[in-house]
Protein backbone atom coordinates (compact mmCIF):
# COMPACT_ATOMS: atom_id res chain seq x y z
CA UNK A 1 0.00 0.00 0.00
CA UNK A 2 1.49 3.30 -1.08
CA UNK A 3 1.86 6.00 1.84
CA UNK A 4 -0.92 8.21 1.14
CA UNK A 5 -1.82 11.37 3.10
CA UNK A 6 -3.71 10.87 5.55
CA UNK A 7 -7.04 12.94 6.22
CA UNK A 8 -9.10 14.18 8.81
CA UNK A 9 -12.53 12.99 8.22
CA UNK A 10 -14.00 16.40 8.91
CA UNK A 11 -12.08 17.14 5.64
CA UNK A 12 -12.74 14.43 3.52
CA UNK A 13 -13.29 15.71 0.19
CA UNK A 14 -16.89 15.47 -1.15
CA UNK A 15 -16.06 12.98 -4.01
CA UNK A 16 -15.74 10.15 -0.97
CA UNK A 17 -18.47 7.36 -0.83
CA UNK A 18 -18.55 8.48 2.94
CA UNK A 19 -19.77 6.38 5.43
CA UNK A 20 -19.16 2.96 4.65
CA UNK A 21 -20.74 -0.63 6.86
CA UNK A 22 -18.97 -3.92 5.70
CA UNK A 23 -22.03 -7.17 5.29
CA UNK A 24 -21.42 -10.71 5.56
CA UNK A 25 -22.73 -13.35 3.44
CA UNK A 26 -22.80 -17.10 4.86
CA UNK A 27 -22.73 -19.73 2.88
CA UNK A 28 -23.58 -23.13 3.56
CA UNK A 29 -23.10 -24.52 0.60
CA UNK A 30 -19.61 -26.75 0.59
CA UNK A 31 -16.95 -25.34 -1.58
CA UNK A 32 -14.80 -27.44 -3.82
CA UNK A 33 -11.47 -26.52 -4.07
CA UNK A 34 -8.96 -26.51 -6.75
CA UNK A 35 -6.77 -28.48 -4.11
CA UNK A 36 -9.29 -31.44 -3.80
CA UNK A 37 -10.27 -30.16 -0.36
CA UNK A 38 -14.27 -28.76 0.19
CA UNK A 39 -14.60 -26.05 2.13
CA UNK A 40 -18.21 -27.20 4.44
CA UNK A 41 -19.34 -23.76 4.59
CA UNK A 42 -17.72 -19.65 4.61
CA UNK A 43 -18.22 -16.23 5.22
CA UNK A 44 -17.41 -14.03 2.90
CA UNK A 45 -17.56 -10.05 3.97
CA UNK A 46 -17.70 -7.37 1.62
CA UNK A 47 -18.58 -3.72 1.07
CA UNK A 48 -21.07 -2.25 -1.70
CA UNK A 49 -21.00 1.39 -2.57
CA UNK A 50 -23.25 3.56 -4.83
CA UNK A 51 -26.77 1.70 -5.83
CA UNK A 52 -28.03 -1.68 -7.83
CA UNK A 53 -30.30 -0.31 -10.33
CA UNK A 54 -33.22 -1.80 -11.51
CA UNK A 55 -32.21 -3.71 -14.17
CA UNK A 56 -29.65 -4.76 -12.13
CA UNK A 57 -26.74 -4.05 -14.72
CA UNK A 58 -24.93 -1.50 -13.59
CA UNK A 59 -22.95 -3.96 -10.88
CA UNK A 60 -18.98 -3.45 -10.71
CA UNK A 61 -16.99 -6.31 -8.93
CA UNK A 62 -13.91 -4.91 -7.73
CA UNK A 63 -11.09 -8.21 -6.75
CA UNK A 64 -8.17 -6.84 -4.19
CA UNK A 65 -4.72 -7.30 -4.65
CA UNK A 66 -2.28 -9.50 -2.02
CA UNK A 67 -2.88 -7.31 1.05
CA UNK A 68 -5.38 -5.62 0.38
CA UNK A 69 -9.62 -6.64 1.23
CA UNK A 70 -12.98 -5.77 0.88
CA UNK A 71 -12.18 -1.74 2.02
CA UNK A 72 -11.61 -0.52 -0.91
CA UNK A 73 -13.48 3.15 -0.52
CA UNK A 74 -15.19 5.10 2.25
CA UNK A 75 -14.53 5.62 5.59
CA UNK A 76 -15.65 3.18 8.81
CA UNK A 77 -16.07 5.50 11.03
CA UNK A 78 -15.56 9.61 11.79
CA UNK A 79 -12.12 8.57 13.50
CA UNK A 80 -10.35 7.35 10.17
CA UNK A 81 -7.42 8.32 9.37
CA UNK A 82 -7.02 6.86 5.80
CA UNK A 83 -10.12 5.57 3.28
CA UNK A 84 -10.28 2.53 1.84
CA UNK A 85 -7.35 1.37 -0.51
CA UNK A 86 -8.29 2.31 -3.61
CA UNK A 87 -10.35 5.08 -2.72
CA UNK A 88 -8.52 7.35 -5.66
CA UNK A 89 -10.67 5.13 -8.05
CA UNK A 90 -14.16 4.79 -6.30
CA UNK A 91 -16.91 7.52 -5.77
CA UNK A 92 -18.80 9.91 -7.46
CA UNK A 93 -16.94 11.45 -9.82
CA UNK A 94 -14.21 9.20 -10.00
CA UNK A 95 -13.16 6.51 -12.54
CA UNK A 96 -15.25 3.96 -10.99
CA UNK A 97 -18.33 6.54 -10.43
CA UNK A 98 -20.77 5.63 -7.88
CA UNK A 99 -23.36 7.93 -9.16
CA UNK A 100 -23.76 5.30 -11.86
CA UNK A 101 -22.13 1.82 -10.87
CA UNK A 102 -23.15 -0.11 -7.97
CA UNK A 103 -19.11 -1.46 -6.49
CA UNK A 104 -18.94 -4.85 -4.96
CA UNK A 105 -15.72 -5.27 -3.01
CA UNK A 106 -15.03 -8.16 -0.88
CA UNK A 107 -12.23 -9.78 1.22
CA UNK A 108 -11.15 -13.41 -0.61
CA UNK A 109 -11.64 -16.66 0.96
CA UNK A 110 -8.20 -17.64 3.13
CA UNK A 111 -8.25 -13.66 4.01
CA UNK A 112 -7.81 -12.48 7.63
CA UNK A 113 -10.02 -9.30 7.51
CA UNK A 114 -13.21 -11.05 8.12
CA UNK A 115 -13.56 -13.45 5.14
CA UNK A 116 -13.37 -17.21 6.28
CA UNK A 117 -9.30 -18.02 6.36
CA UNK A 118 -6.47 -19.26 8.56
CA UNK A 119 -8.11 -17.21 11.83
CA UNK A 120 -11.20 -18.33 11.26
CA UNK A 121 -12.48 -21.82 13.27
CA UNK A 122 -12.90 -24.81 11.38
CA UNK A 123 -16.09 -26.30 11.85
CA UNK A 124 -14.86 -30.28 12.03
CA UNK A 125 -12.64 -29.25 14.79
CA UNK A 126 -13.90 -26.26 16.87
CA UNK A 127 -10.21 -25.10 16.39
CA UNK A 128 -8.69 -22.40 14.16
CA UNK A 129 -7.68 -23.28 10.99
CA UNK A 130 -4.43 -21.84 11.61
CA UNK A 131 -2.47 -23.87 9.30
CA UNK A 132 -4.88 -26.51 8.54
CA UNK A 133 -6.82 -23.37 6.37
CA UNK A 134 -7.14 -25.57 3.03
CA UNK A 135 -4.78 -24.22 -0.21
CA UNK A 136 -7.23 -21.58 -2.20
CA UNK A 137 -6.33 -20.68 -5.70
CA UNK A 138 -7.74 -17.28 -8.26
CA UNK A 139 -9.93 -19.87 -9.33
CA UNK A 140 -11.63 -20.78 -6.56
CA UNK A 141 -11.96 -17.07 -5.42
CA UNK A 142 -13.87 -16.41 -8.53
CA UNK A 143 -16.25 -19.49 -7.94
CA UNK A 144 -16.70 -18.28 -4.38
CA UNK A 145 -17.44 -14.41 -6.03
CA UNK A 146 -19.93 -15.83 -8.00
CA UNK A 147 -21.92 -17.44 -5.36
CA UNK A 148 -21.54 -14.08 -3.68
CA UNK A 149 -22.88 -12.21 -6.91
CA UNK A 150 -25.98 -15.05 -7.11
CA UNK A 151 -27.29 -13.76 -3.35
CA UNK A 152 -26.58 -10.47 -4.77
CA UNK A 153 -28.97 -11.07 -7.32
CA UNK A 154 -26.24 -9.79 -10.34
CA UNK A 155 -26.39 -12.23 -13.19
CA UNK A 156 -23.35 -10.07 -15.11
CA UNK A 157 -21.18 -7.60 -14.02
CA UNK A 158 -20.87 -4.52 -15.84
CA UNK A 159 -17.26 -4.61 -15.14
CA UNK A 160 -15.12 -7.33 -13.15
CA UNK A 161 -12.08 -4.70 -11.98
CA UNK A 162 -8.52 -5.52 -10.52
CA UNK A 163 -4.70 -4.58 -9.77
CA UNK A 164 -1.86 -7.31 -9.56
CA UNK A 165 -3.70 -10.21 -7.76
CA UNK A 166 -6.71 -8.51 -8.57
CA UNK A 167 -6.23 -8.55 -12.51
CA UNK A 168 -5.27 -12.27 -12.35
CA UNK A 169 -9.05 -12.58 -10.40
CA UNK A 170 -10.66 -10.80 -13.25
CA UNK A 171 -9.04 -12.61 -16.12
CA UNK A 172 -10.06 -15.89 -13.93
CA UNK A 173 -13.37 -14.55 -14.61
CA UNK A 174 -13.61 -13.78 -18.00
CA UNK A 175 -12.67 -17.23 -18.48
CA UNK A 176 -14.64 -19.78 -16.29
CA UNK A 177 -18.18 -17.43 -16.05
CA UNK A 178 -17.36 -15.68 -19.75
CA UNK A 179 -21.30 -14.68 -19.97
CA UNK A 180 -20.98 -12.92 -16.11
CA UNK A 181 -18.71 -10.79 -17.14
CA UNK A 182 -19.63 -7.84 -19.62
CA UNK A 183 -16.19 -5.65 -19.59
CA UNK A 184 -12.81 -7.06 -17.88
CA UNK A 185 -10.04 -4.18 -16.19
CA UNK A 186 -7.18 -5.84 -16.12
CA UNK A 187 -4.27 -3.40 -14.19
CA UNK A 188 -0.62 -4.01 -13.13
CA UNK A 189 -0.90 -8.04 -13.30
CA UNK A 190 0.42 -10.63 -15.20
CA UNK A 191 -1.02 -13.84 -16.79
CA UNK A 192 1.75 -15.84 -14.88
CA UNK A 193 4.29 -15.11 -12.38
CA UNK A 194 8.05 -15.13 -13.35
CA UNK A 195 10.70 -17.26 -11.76
CA UNK A 196 12.02 -14.01 -10.03
CA UNK A 197 8.44 -12.88 -9.02
CA UNK A 198 8.03 -16.57 -6.92
CA UNK A 199 11.24 -16.28 -5.78
CA UNK A 200 10.60 -13.26 -4.38
CA UNK A 201 7.42 -14.72 -2.87
CA UNK A 202 9.54 -18.02 -1.58
CA UNK A 203 12.04 -15.27 0.73
CA UNK A 204 8.73 -13.91 2.07
CA UNK A 205 6.91 -17.16 2.49
CA UNK A 206 10.73 -18.50 4.61
CA UNK A 207 11.13 -15.50 6.61
CA UNK A 208 7.84 -16.46 7.95
CA UNK A 209 7.79 -20.11 8.21
CA UNK A 210 11.78 -19.40 9.89
CA UNK A 211 10.51 -17.30 12.70
CA UNK A 212 10.81 -19.28 15.95
CA UNK A 213 7.18 -18.40 17.03
CA UNK A 214 5.80 -19.24 13.81
CA UNK A 215 5.07 -22.95 15.15
CA UNK A 216 4.35 -24.60 11.93
CA UNK A 217 1.36 -22.07 11.57
CA UNK A 218 -0.17 -23.18 15.08
CA UNK A 219 1.25 -19.58 16.46
CA UNK A 220 -2.24 -18.45 17.84
CA UNK A 221 -2.54 -22.21 19.83
CA UNK A 222 1.20 -20.53 21.48
CA UNK A 223 -0.57 -17.38 21.96
CA UNK A 224 1.88 -15.66 20.18
CA UNK A 225 2.44 -13.82 16.79
CA UNK A 226 5.86 -14.15 13.82
CA UNK A 227 6.15 -10.60 13.31
CA UNK A 228 9.68 -10.88 12.95
CA UNK A 229 8.96 -13.06 9.99
CA UNK A 230 5.95 -11.15 8.38
CA UNK A 231 7.69 -8.09 9.08
CA UNK A 232 11.01 -9.07 7.14
CA UNK A 233 8.22 -10.53 3.96
CA UNK A 234 6.71 -7.13 3.97
CA UNK A 235 10.01 -5.55 3.47
CA UNK A 236 10.77 -7.15 0.93
CA UNK A 237 7.81 -7.38 -0.70
CA UNK A 238 7.47 -3.60 -0.42
CA UNK A 239 10.61 -2.82 -2.05
CA UNK A 240 9.24 -4.61 -4.94
CA UNK A 241 6.24 -2.46 -5.06
CA UNK A 242 8.26 0.74 -5.62
CA UNK A 243 10.17 1.80 -8.45
CA UNK A 244 13.87 2.42 -8.00
CA UNK A 245 13.16 6.33 -8.81
CA UNK A 246 10.54 6.19 -6.40
CA UNK A 247 12.35 5.21 -3.40
CA UNK A 248 15.33 7.69 -4.39
CA UNK A 249 13.11 10.21 -4.73
CA UNK A 250 11.40 9.73 -1.58
CA UNK A 251 14.66 8.68 0.39
CA UNK A 252 17.60 9.62 -1.43
CA UNK A 253 20.67 8.50 0.78
CA UNK A 254 19.16 11.03 3.47
CA UNK A 255 20.37 9.93 6.96
CA UNK A 256 18.67 10.04 9.72
CA UNK A 257 21.46 12.15 11.92
CA UNK A 258 24.06 13.60 10.28
CA UNK A 259 26.82 10.99 11.44
CA UNK A 260 27.54 7.54 10.11
CA UNK A 261 26.88 4.85 13.37
CA UNK A 262 29.45 1.98 11.76
CA UNK A 263 26.73 -0.05 13.10
CA UNK A 264 23.64 -2.03 12.16
CA UNK A 265 20.94 0.38 13.88
CA UNK A 266 18.81 2.49 11.30
CA UNK A 267 20.92 4.60 9.74
CA UNK A 268 19.49 5.50 6.18
CA UNK A 269 15.76 7.04 6.09
CA UNK A 270 14.53 4.06 3.66
CA UNK A 271 16.11 1.20 6.90
CA UNK A 272 13.19 3.61 8.82
CA UNK A 273 10.90 3.80 6.03
CA UNK A 274 10.84 -0.01 5.90
CA UNK A 275 11.21 -1.55 9.22
CA UNK A 276 8.06 1.01 9.63
CA UNK A 277 6.01 -0.45 6.86
CA UNK A 278 7.43 -4.03 8.32
CA UNK A 279 6.01 -3.17 11.95
CA UNK A 280 2.94 -1.82 10.87
CA UNK A 281 2.02 -5.15 8.41
CA UNK A 282 2.92 -7.66 11.03
CA UNK A 283 0.31 -6.62 13.49
CA UNK A 284 -2.46 -6.50 11.10
CA UNK A 285 -1.65 -9.11 8.69
CA UNK A 286 -1.90 -12.55 9.20
CA UNK A 287 0.78 -14.83 8.57
CA UNK A 288 -1.27 -17.71 7.65
CA UNK A 289 -3.21 -15.56 5.01
CA UNK A 290 0.56 -14.01 3.63
CA UNK A 291 1.51 -17.40 2.79
CA UNK A 292 -1.60 -18.53 1.06
CA UNK A 293 -2.04 -15.49 -0.81
CA UNK A 294 1.30 -15.61 -2.28
CA UNK A 295 0.83 -19.03 -3.11
CA UNK A 296 -2.27 -18.37 -4.91
CA UNK A 297 0.13 -15.58 -6.91
CA UNK A 298 2.61 -18.63 -7.74
CA UNK A 299 -0.35 -21.00 -8.82
CA UNK A 300 -2.28 -18.69 -11.33
CA UNK A 301 -1.50 -19.86 -14.94
CA UNK A 302 -4.46 -20.38 -16.88
CA UNK A 303 -2.23 -20.74 -19.86
CA UNK A 304 -0.41 -24.23 -18.46
CA UNK A 305 -3.67 -26.45 -18.81
CA UNK A 306 -3.46 -25.34 -22.85
CA UNK A 307 0.13 -26.46 -23.04
CA UNK A 308 1.39 -23.08 -22.58
CA UNK A 309 -0.87 -21.50 -25.16
CA UNK A 310 -2.23 -18.34 -23.28
CA UNK A 311 -4.36 -17.50 -26.78
CA UNK A 312 -5.98 -20.49 -26.19
CA UNK A 313 -6.50 -20.41 -22.35
CA UNK A 314 -8.19 -16.88 -23.30
CA UNK A 315 -10.73 -18.08 -25.80
CA UNK A 316 -14.07 -18.39 -23.66
CA UNK A 317 -13.29 -14.83 -22.65
CA UNK A 318 -16.84 -12.74 -24.69
CA UNK A 319 -16.04 -9.57 -22.88
CA UNK A 320 -13.87 -5.83 -24.12
CA UNK A 321 -10.80 -5.89 -21.83
CA UNK A 322 -8.90 -2.97 -20.95
CA UNK A 323 -5.36 -3.76 -19.53
CA UNK A 324 -3.00 -1.13 -18.09
CA UNK A 325 0.58 -1.47 -16.81
CA UNK A 326 2.61 1.56 -15.38
CA UNK A 327 6.34 1.95 -16.63
CA UNK A 328 8.46 1.82 -13.58
CA UNK A 329 7.02 -1.03 -12.35
CA UNK A 330 9.32 -3.97 -11.99
CA UNK A 331 6.98 -6.33 -10.09
CA UNK A 332 4.97 -6.99 -12.74
CA UNK A 333 6.76 -4.90 -16.30
CA UNK A 334 4.88 -3.52 -18.88
CA UNK A 335 6.34 -6.68 -21.05
CA UNK A 336 3.97 -8.84 -19.01
CA UNK A 337 0.96 -7.01 -19.63
CA UNK A 338 1.91 -6.85 -23.02
CA UNK A 339 2.04 -10.79 -22.82
CA UNK A 340 -1.75 -10.99 -22.25
CA UNK A 341 -3.05 -8.55 -24.50
CA UNK A 342 -0.80 -10.37 -27.41
CA UNK A 343 -2.50 -13.13 -26.38
CA UNK A 344 -5.77 -11.48 -26.34
CA UNK A 345 -5.13 -10.28 -29.98
CA UNK A 346 -4.20 -13.71 -31.15
CA UNK A 347 -7.36 -14.96 -29.79
CA UNK A 348 -9.45 -12.42 -31.51
CA UNK A 349 -10.66 -10.57 -28.43
CA UNK A 350 -11.31 -7.28 -28.41
CA UNK A 351 -9.03 -5.21 -26.47
CA UNK A 352 -6.78 -2.04 -25.28
CA UNK A 353 -3.87 -1.72 -23.53
CA UNK A 354 -1.93 1.70 -22.60
CA UNK A 355 1.37 1.04 -20.88
CA UNK A 356 1.31 4.81 -18.06
CA UNK A 357 4.01 7.03 -17.72
CA UNK A 358 4.81 6.82 -13.55
CA UNK A 359 7.80 7.29 -11.87
CA UNK A 360 5.89 4.81 -8.75
CA UNK A 361 6.81 0.97 -9.52
CA UNK A 362 3.76 -1.44 -8.58
CA UNK A 363 1.59 0.69 -6.45
CA UNK A 364 1.02 3.11 -9.10
CA UNK A 365 -2.21 1.43 -9.48
CA UNK A 366 -3.54 2.67 -6.53
CA UNK A 367 -2.76 6.17 -6.82
CA UNK A 368 -4.27 8.78 -9.15
CA UNK A 369 -2.10 9.59 -12.51
CA UNK A 370 -3.78 12.29 -14.24
CA UNK A 371 -3.17 10.12 -17.47
CA UNK A 372 -4.47 6.54 -15.33
CA UNK A 373 -7.53 8.52 -14.31
CA UNK A 374 -8.64 10.05 -17.81
CA UNK A 375 -8.35 6.81 -19.30
CA UNK A 376 -9.68 4.46 -16.52
CA UNK A 377 -12.78 6.79 -16.83
CA UNK A 378 -13.25 6.72 -20.64
CA UNK A 379 -13.10 3.05 -20.25
CA UNK A 380 -15.94 2.99 -17.86
CA UNK A 381 -17.96 5.51 -19.30
CA UNK A 382 -17.95 3.67 -22.51
CA UNK A 383 -19.30 0.90 -20.07
CA UNK A 384 -22.35 3.20 -18.65
CA UNK A 385 -23.20 3.92 -22.33
CA UNK A 386 -23.13 0.93 -23.89
CA UNK A 387 -25.15 -0.72 -20.66
CA UNK A 388 -27.66 2.18 -21.03
CA UNK A 389 -26.53 2.90 -17.13
CA UNK A 390 -27.72 6.22 -16.37
CA UNK A 391 -26.94 8.50 -13.25
CA UNK A 392 -28.49 7.51 -10.31
CA UNK A 393 -27.16 9.58 -7.99
CA UNK A 394 -26.43 12.31 -10.28
CA UNK A 395 -28.64 15.45 -8.41
CA UNK A 396 -26.29 14.78 -5.34
CA UNK A 397 -23.23 15.61 -7.05
CA UNK A 398 -22.00 18.67 -5.39
CA UNK B 1 -12.66 12.71 -41.56
CA UNK B 2 -9.42 13.68 -42.59
CA UNK B 3 -9.04 13.34 -46.76
CA UNK B 4 -6.90 10.74 -46.31
CA UNK B 5 -8.68 8.89 -44.13
CA UNK B 6 -12.13 9.78 -46.60
CA UNK B 7 -10.24 7.67 -49.14
CA UNK B 8 -9.14 4.87 -47.34
CA UNK B 9 -12.59 4.16 -46.21
CA UNK B 10 -13.95 3.07 -49.76
CA UNK B 11 -11.03 0.40 -49.96
CA UNK B 12 -11.38 -1.45 -47.06
CA UNK B 13 -13.85 -4.05 -47.79
CA UNK B 14 -17.04 -4.82 -45.70
CA UNK B 15 -16.60 -6.62 -42.69
CA UNK B 16 -12.16 -7.14 -42.92
CA UNK B 17 -10.06 -7.37 -40.24
CA UNK B 18 -7.55 -4.65 -39.99
CA UNK B 19 -4.42 -3.52 -38.05
CA UNK B 20 -4.44 0.18 -38.29
CA UNK B 21 -0.97 1.75 -37.23
CA UNK B 22 -0.61 4.64 -35.56
CA UNK B 23 -4.51 5.13 -35.85
CA UNK B 24 -4.46 8.93 -34.23
CA UNK B 25 -8.26 9.12 -32.11
CA UNK B 26 -9.30 6.15 -33.54
CA UNK B 27 -11.97 7.63 -35.89
CA UNK B 28 -11.36 5.59 -38.94
CA UNK B 29 -11.48 2.50 -36.97
CA UNK B 30 -14.79 3.70 -35.68
CA UNK B 31 -16.33 5.01 -38.65
CA UNK B 32 -15.62 1.29 -40.38
CA UNK B 33 -16.59 -0.28 -37.38
CA UNK B 34 -20.10 1.21 -37.43
CA UNK B 35 -20.42 1.08 -40.87
CA UNK B 36 -19.15 -2.03 -42.59
CA UNK B 37 -18.31 -4.31 -39.56
CA UNK B 38 -14.94 -3.75 -39.29
CA UNK B 39 -12.71 -5.38 -36.48
CA UNK B 40 -9.29 -5.18 -35.90
CA UNK B 41 -6.79 -2.85 -33.65
CA UNK B 42 -5.43 0.69 -33.53
CA UNK B 43 -2.09 0.90 -32.51
CA UNK B 44 -1.12 4.34 -31.25
CA UNK B 45 1.72 5.71 -29.20
CA UNK B 46 0.19 8.78 -28.25
CA UNK B 47 -1.77 9.10 -24.81
CA UNK B 48 -4.28 11.11 -25.63
CA UNK B 49 -4.91 9.68 -29.32
CA UNK B 50 -5.10 6.05 -26.97
CA UNK B 51 -7.73 7.99 -24.61
CA UNK B 52 -10.05 9.13 -27.44
CA UNK B 53 -9.57 5.59 -28.75
CA UNK B 54 -11.01 4.17 -25.26
CA UNK B 55 -13.94 6.42 -25.24
CA UNK B 56 -14.99 5.59 -28.63
CA UNK B 57 -14.89 1.85 -27.75
CA UNK B 58 -12.04 1.18 -30.82
CA UNK B 59 -9.94 -1.09 -29.05
CA UNK B 60 -6.43 0.39 -29.62
CA UNK B 61 -3.10 -0.85 -28.11
CA UNK B 62 0.05 0.94 -27.12
CA UNK B 63 3.02 0.32 -29.33
CA UNK B 64 5.87 1.98 -30.76
CA UNK B 65 5.96 0.89 -34.16
CA UNK B 66 9.90 1.53 -34.48
CA UNK B 67 9.41 -2.21 -32.11
CA UNK B 68 7.84 -3.74 -35.39
CA UNK B 69 5.27 -5.90 -35.66
CA UNK B 70 7.01 -9.11 -33.92
CA UNK B 71 4.04 -9.58 -31.73
CA UNK B 72 1.28 -10.14 -35.00
CA UNK B 73 1.13 -13.27 -36.52
CA UNK B 74 2.22 -13.74 -40.26
CA UNK B 75 -1.91 -13.46 -42.76
CA UNK B 76 -3.81 -12.48 -39.21
CA UNK B 77 -5.46 -9.49 -40.93
CA UNK B 78 -6.82 -8.81 -44.28
CA UNK B 79 -5.22 -5.54 -44.62
CA UNK B 80 -3.21 -3.34 -42.48
CA UNK B 81 -3.47 0.40 -42.85
CA UNK B 82 -0.79 3.46 -41.44
CA UNK B 83 -1.42 6.80 -42.64
CA UNK B 84 0.96 9.48 -41.83
CA UNK B 85 3.31 7.63 -39.82
CA UNK B 86 5.72 6.43 -42.15
CA UNK B 87 8.25 9.46 -42.58
CA UNK B 88 8.16 9.21 -38.71
CA UNK B 89 9.60 5.65 -38.68
CA UNK B 90 13.14 4.59 -38.10
CA UNK B 91 13.10 2.05 -40.99
CA UNK B 92 10.08 2.63 -43.36
CA UNK B 93 11.36 -0.23 -45.60
CA UNK B 94 11.46 -2.59 -42.83
CA UNK B 95 7.74 -1.49 -41.62
CA UNK B 96 6.39 -2.53 -45.27
CA UNK B 97 7.97 -5.74 -45.32
CA UNK B 98 6.37 -5.87 -41.90
CA UNK B 99 3.23 -4.68 -43.13
CA UNK B 100 2.86 -7.40 -45.81
CA UNK B 101 4.00 -9.83 -43.10
CA UNK B 102 1.09 -9.49 -41.19
CA UNK B 103 -1.54 -8.98 -44.16
CA UNK B 104 -1.88 -9.54 -47.85
CA UNK B 105 -2.53 -6.16 -48.35
CA UNK B 106 -1.70 -2.69 -47.01
CA UNK B 107 -2.63 0.91 -47.32
CA UNK B 108 -0.37 3.57 -46.97
CA UNK B 109 -0.18 7.55 -47.01
CA UNK B 110 2.04 9.82 -46.22
CA UNK B 111 2.95 13.47 -47.06
CA UNK B 112 4.69 13.91 -50.37
CA UNK B 113 7.44 16.06 -50.12
CA UNK B 114 7.25 16.74 -53.94
CA UNK B 115 4.05 18.21 -53.60
CA UNK B 116 5.16 21.62 -55.50
CA UNK B 117 4.14 24.02 -52.34
CA UNK B 118 6.79 22.21 -50.79
CA UNK B 119 9.37 22.28 -53.95
CA UNK B 120 8.66 26.34 -53.87
CA UNK B 121 9.91 26.45 -50.16
CA UNK B 122 12.88 24.46 -50.52
CA UNK B 123 13.52 24.91 -54.40
CA UNK B 124 12.74 29.08 -54.61
CA UNK B 125 12.95 30.01 -51.11
CA UNK B 126 15.39 28.18 -50.10
CA UNK B 127 13.67 26.68 -46.59
CA UNK B 128 12.23 23.61 -45.27
CA UNK B 129 8.81 23.21 -46.01
CA UNK B 130 5.96 23.94 -43.58
CA UNK B 131 3.04 23.01 -44.57
CA UNK B 132 -0.43 21.66 -43.52
CA UNK B 133 0.99 18.28 -44.71
CA UNK B 134 4.29 18.77 -42.84
CA UNK B 135 3.48 21.38 -40.03
CA UNK B 136 6.65 21.26 -37.83
CA UNK B 137 10.10 23.11 -38.04
CA UNK B 138 12.61 21.57 -39.22
CA UNK B 139 14.23 21.53 -35.74
CA UNK B 140 11.18 19.41 -34.21
CA UNK B 141 9.93 17.37 -36.56
CA UNK B 142 8.90 13.90 -35.85
CA UNK B 143 9.73 13.14 -39.48
CA UNK B 144 12.99 11.73 -40.79
CA UNK B 145 12.22 10.03 -43.68
CA UNK B 146 10.51 12.29 -46.04
CA UNK B 147 9.70 11.04 -49.21
CA UNK B 148 7.86 11.66 -52.80
CA UNK B 149 5.37 9.80 -54.82
CA UNK B 150 7.39 8.51 -56.75
CA UNK B 151 9.98 7.59 -54.44
CA UNK B 152 7.58 5.24 -52.73
CA UNK B 153 6.68 3.74 -56.22
CA UNK B 154 10.37 2.82 -56.41
CA UNK B 155 10.96 1.38 -53.44
CA UNK B 156 7.57 -0.76 -54.11
CA UNK B 157 9.15 -1.78 -57.16
CA UNK B 158 12.31 -2.73 -55.97
CA UNK B 159 10.23 -4.56 -53.30
CA UNK B 160 8.28 -6.32 -56.04
CA UNK B 161 4.95 -5.28 -54.53
CA UNK B 162 1.91 -4.53 -56.65
CA UNK B 163 0.18 -1.15 -56.42
CA UNK B 164 -3.00 -1.69 -56.53
CA UNK B 165 -4.29 1.71 -56.19
CA UNK B 166 -2.72 5.08 -55.55
CA UNK B 167 -4.46 8.78 -55.03
CA UNK B 168 -3.68 11.56 -53.71
CA UNK B 169 -5.25 14.16 -51.15
CA UNK B 170 -5.01 17.99 -51.57
CA UNK B 171 -6.10 20.35 -49.05
CA UNK B 172 -9.26 18.61 -47.46
CA UNK B 173 -10.38 18.36 -50.90
CA UNK B 174 -10.01 14.21 -52.08
CA UNK B 175 -8.25 14.63 -55.21
CA UNK B 176 -7.86 17.45 -57.97
CA UNK B 177 -7.55 17.12 -61.86
CA UNK B 178 -4.18 18.12 -61.88
CA UNK B 179 -2.87 15.50 -59.64
CA UNK B 180 -4.29 12.52 -60.99
CA UNK B 181 -1.81 13.70 -64.12
CA UNK B 182 1.09 14.73 -62.26
CA UNK B 183 0.43 13.42 -58.74
CA UNK B 184 4.25 13.95 -57.96
CA UNK B 185 3.71 17.63 -58.63
CA UNK B 186 0.34 18.21 -57.09
CA UNK B 187 -0.31 15.44 -54.38
CA UNK B 188 -0.30 16.41 -50.51
CA UNK B 189 -1.09 13.49 -49.40
CA UNK B 190 0.19 10.39 -51.28
CA UNK B 191 -2.25 7.16 -50.85
CA UNK B 192 -0.87 3.73 -51.84
CA UNK B 193 -3.09 0.63 -51.48
CA UNK B 194 -0.04 -2.32 -52.20
CA UNK B 195 -0.42 -5.78 -52.53
CA UNK B 196 1.90 -8.73 -52.46
CA UNK B 197 2.47 -10.16 -55.97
Amino acid sequence: MPDSDTLAFADRPTDSVGLVTPHVAKFDTPLPLACGKVLPEYELIYETYGTLNAARSNAVLICHALSGHHHAAGYHGAEDRKPGWWDAHIGPGKSIDTNRFFVVSLNNLGGCHGSTGPVSHNPETGRQWGPDFPMVTVSDWVASQARLADRLGIERWAAAVGGSLGGMQVLQWTMTYPERVANAVVIAATPRLSAQNIAFNEVARQAIRSDPEFFDGWYAEHDTVPKRGLKLARMVGHITYLSEDAMGSKFGRDLRSNDLNFGFDVEFQVESYLRYQGDTFSTAFDANTYLLMTKALDYFDPAATQAGDLANALAPAQCPFLVVSFTTDWRFPPSRSRELVDALTRAGKPVSYANIDSPHGHDAFLLPEPRYHALFSAFMSRVARELNIVETAGEERV
Amino acid sequence: MRADLELIYDWVPQGAHVLDLACGDGALLERLAQEKSVTGYGLEIDPDGITQCVARGVNVIEHNLDDGLGSFCDNSYDQVIMTQALQALRRPDKMLDEMLRVAEEGIITFPNFAYWRHRIHLGLRGYMPVSKSLPHAWYDTPNIHLSTFNDFEHLCREKGLVIVDRAVGVGDHKGHWTSKWWPNLFGEIAIFRVRRR
